[in-house]
């Protein structure tokens, strides 16, 4: 799938992939700091220790803001009519997550495509940490 | 257990600008790579009134307050014990650096699963701009329980 080409899209069609860096300490006490979610156990071992936890764990809005980035990377951010994420399994340090997405059926109304998009968040070994979907309104350009 | 007559309750309405320096914030923090995120003269050449607000941006009006976990406290739910479980968005109008948003909360659903092991609380909140738009939607969902040991 092309950013270009999004007249042309089928169902089946992905989106491409977005890999992040592993996650990491200082992303969390960032993302911590930028959304205002101190919740500490996404940056305090202690605390997270206590509540029976190895260690500290992302903040599951962190890696829907990285799906997010996975689909406005591909259609403009007010195509996006819903957004939508269950969050299956924690994201821990050192996690190198991959964000999916894929076209599972397109319908036409007056001058509207409308997608319907199945998203993932995986790790490197493959282990689901989110399932998603979204709903994609673009307008036909006529030829 | 929590209480099922919380169903419907309301919450006062909070108040929000959407800052410039938060929204670039925000997208340093997420490792947003499109700078309509974060650069206004880049936004500004590609038709945007200002930086654009990411998706998953007003999910933060709440973490805005004073005492962001006061609503969890209201309701005897140890931070501890949560996680979030569900997020969803329906959205309506592009939100922008120096919009002003109005987000009224309620408790949507209460519900158990897995012999009351898991117990889940629904938040539905929506989002008004300086215009009076109706800009979003979201409903976010928490699950009650204790952490796995590993």
């Amino acid at each position: 799938m092309k950013k270009n080409e999004l007249n042309n899209v089928r169902i089946g069609d992905e989106i491409p992939s977005l890999t992040l860096k592993p996650i990491s300490r200082s992303m969390l006490a960032l993302y911590a700091s930028a959304s205002g979610d101190h919740n500490p156990i996404h940056i305090d071992i202690d605390f997270a220790k206590k509540n029976g936890l190895s260690d500290i764990i992302a903040h599951g809005m962190l890696v829907m803001s990285f799906l997010a980035q996975a689909i406005t990377n591909i259609f403009p951010q007010n195509s996006i009519k819903k957004f939508d994420a269950k969050f299956i399994a924690v994201t821990n340090i050192n996690d190198i997550l991959t964000c999916e997405g894929k076209v599972i059926d397109i319908e036409f109304k007056d001058s509207l495509k409308r997608l319907f998009l199945k998203l993932l968040v995986i790790d490197e070994s493959g282990e689901k940490k989110l399932s998603g979907s979204a709903t994609i309104e673009l307008i036909i350009n006529e030829k | 257990m929590l209480d099922r007559s919380l169903i419907g309750k309301t919450y006062p309405e909070i108040l929000f600008s959407v800052e410039k320096q938060r929204l670039k914030f925000f997208a340093k923090a997420t490792q947003q790579s499109d700078p309509i995120y974060f650069d206004e003269y880049f936004a500004k050449k590609n038709g945007h009134p200002s930086i654009l607000a990411p998706p998953t941006f007003i999910t933060t009006i709440v973490y805005g307050q004073e005492k962001p976990y006061q609503y969890l406290e209201d309701l005897g739910i140890p931070i501890g014990s949560i996680l979030h479980a569900r997020q969803e968005y329906t959205n309506y109008e592009s939100i922008y650096a120096g919009d002003e948003l109005r987000m009224e909360s309620k408790i949507g659903e209460i519900y158990e699963k897995k012999d009351g092991r898991l117990e889940f609380i629904s938040f539905i909140s929506n989002y008004k701009n300086q215009k009076n738009e109706l800009v979003a939607e979201s409903v976010s969902t928490l699950v009650l329980s204790n952490y796995e040991k590993k």
